[in-house]
């Protein structure tokens, strides 16, 4: 298999997401059938096609350089399970 | 220090923008309370959708030009995916291999040589919060967060590992925030406004990146301190290790933050709420608006002034210098008003640590050159309004006033130069006996008896006249 227990623990922690040994197992055999069905696609001629950034073909949608009204603080910290001092509060990561 | 090798990653934030990156909110934040310039889309609240600023998109060619580079025919978003409490969704909106532009150069003059250091690339990215960090960054056990600072535009300007030294590292940054003013898309007086990435090796050995460099000194300072250690380390038969290192400004130090067993997988994919770009069709629109530049503007100083190179260097590195000199150059003697803005004004401000913004204004300059050209006051007068304006503030008539300043009539000069030979006897006889140093004594006693106010060539020619006479 491509994709071992090891990866999906790997990946786990680098989206800090906690599974379970039975999770670890399912998400491996999960990946490695996705990443089959990808090799499905390299079967395909691509010669000459250029590639897809994005599926609706819109470019350069912009917005003009002017300022818009900003949220309270106390609207903006609502959701914050933890605040001090108009601040969001978080772990210390370093 | 030819062994080392630098290249270095600035974060310019294009403070001169009103409104975010991906959204309305103000870029004015100096002196706010936290978390009072958000939205939903700078907060990373769910279904929230960015929107890119066109202007930002301008600014950002602009500098690719001034920076002699190549603009993208095709440039997009990224994802750049990790966990860190100044990112509000967990990944930053950045450019990743679709930089806005690329392959520029910037000469950078390094003790009389100028030498290219290539730029890589320039690409545009959403600024993350502000942390508050309570003790330092080693011990405290939680952080504050403030996104005012979220989503404010940021170009980051990746250079080749072109450069050789600290001071060649300064001086970049320097001519890199010049242009950048001169283009009038960046304030790089506000704090904030510039960081600094650096990747640090000695030649053949491991390459450490020291992170977050916020004030122009401090990045002379961090790669001094850095190169010294891994010489130190290389001294003492000690391996460096590839790492990203952390700089304490406050400790003058490096800290290492994660080695490169720990290093960073961003998994990096195409952002699908922003369209891509295709703005290579501006170019030539943009390239027309782009104002005199330094190098540029240093020619023409040269050619209308009619100034030395090293004075028009001087006075074009920065704008605002160069717009003061110019406006005193045209009611003035340029060449005068090129000394006395170069080397007494700047050199005044330099020695108070102060920009040109804090000086006095130009008409006050043309004021102090019109009395020093028609011979009301002398060079040390001048200076000494110069110095009581930078200091004291006020108007150069009041200040020429109230210090007695205004030189002093022939006829008082006179009077003092009798005087001083009638009280110094020994020092005449000296003179005779052809001791110069009794003649610079006795120009000490008349400048003394005047208070300064004498004009120094008129009192040793007075002098030279009576001595030749008795
Ligand atoms: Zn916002």
């Amino acid at each position: 298999m491509a994709i071992s227990v090891k990866d999906v623990k790997h990946i786990a922690s680098l989206a800090c997401i906690d599974l379970d040994e039975a999770q670890e197992e399912r998400f491996a055999r999960q990946f490695n059938s996705i990443l089959e069905y990808f090799k499905e696609l390299d079967g395909l001629n691509t010669e000459g096609v250029e590639p897809t950034y994005h599926v609706i073909g819109l470019n350069n949608v912009f917005r003009e350089d002017v300022v818009e009204p900003s949220l309270p603080q106390e609207e903006a910290l609502r959701n914050a399970p933890k605040k001090e001092k108009g601040y969001f509060k978080g772990p210390r990561i370093v | 220090m030819s062994d080392v090798i630098i290249g270095l990653e600035v974060h310019c934030q294009l403070n001169k923008l009103n409104s975010k990156l991906f959204c309305g909110c103000s870029t004015r934040q100096q002196g706010l309370e936290p978390n009072v310039m958000t939205c939903p889309v700078c907060l990373g609240l769910p279904g929230a959708l960015p929107v890119i600023n066109k202007k930002a998109v301008e600014y950002a060619i602009m500098v690719g030009l001034a920076l002699n580079c190549k603009i993208a025919e095709h440039t997009q978003f990224y994802r750049k995916n990790y966990y860190y409490p100044d990112l509000p969704r967990g990944f930053q909106i950045t450019q990743y291999d679709y930089p806005i532009a690329f392959d520029g150069v910037l000469t950078v003059d390094t003790d009389g040589e100028e030498r290219p250091i290539r730029i890589r690339r320039v690409h545009m990215e959403e600024d993350p919060g502000r942390l508050v960090h309570q003790g330092s960054i080693e011990t405290s056990k939680f952080v504050l967060v403030d996104y005012n600072r979220s989503g404010m535009p940021l170009l980051e300007v990746v250079t080749e590992p072109d450069l050789r030294s600290p001071k060649e590292a300064r001086r970049f940054i320097n001519k890199l925030r010049n242009i950048l003013e001169y283009l009038d898309v960046f304030d790089g007086s506000l704090e904030g406004a510039l960081r600094v990435d650096a990747n640090v090796s000695l030649k053949g050995g491991a390459r450490v990146e020291i992170k977050n460099i916020s004030s122009y000194k401090g990045v002379e300072r961090a790669l001094l301190f850095e190169i010294s250690r891994q010489q130190n380390m290389r001294r003492r038969g000690i391996r460096v290790v590839q790492e990203t290192r952390h700089y304490d400004d406050e400790r003058n130090c490096t800290i290492t933050l994660r080695t490169k067993e720990q290093a960073e997988e961003y998994r990096y994919y195409p952002e699908p709420d922003l369209v891509p770009l295709a703005v290579k069709s501006w170019e030539s629109e943009l390239k027309g608006r782009l104002p005199e530049l330094p190098d540029a503007k240093r020619e023409r100083f040269k050619r209308q002034y009619g100034i030395s190179d090293s004075h028009a260097k001087v006075l074009t590195a920065e704008i605002r210098v160069a717009n003061y000199y110019e406006r005193v150059a045209e009611r003035c003697d340029p060449r005068m008003a090129a000394t006395w803005v170069a080397d007494y004004l700047k050199g005044e401000l330099n020695y108070r640590d102060r920009d040109i913004r804090d000086a006095f204004p130009p008409e006050k300059m043309v004021y102090i050159l019109e009395q020093l050209s028609n011979g009301t006051i002398t060079d040390k007068g001048a200076v000494e309004v110069i110095r009581a304006l930078l200091d004291e503030g006020g108007d150069p008539k009041d200040i020429i006033l109230a210090r007695n300043l205004a030189k002093v009539e022939t006829d008082i000069t006179r009077a003092a130069v009798a005087e001083v030979l009638k009280e110094n006897q020994a020092a005449i006889m000296d003179y005779k006996a052809g001791k110069a140093q009794a003649f610079n004594y006795l120009v000490g006693m008349v400048m003394k008896k005047t208070g300064g106010r004498a004009d120094p060539a008129e009192v040793n020619l007075l002098l030279r006249e009576s001595l030749e006479c008795t």
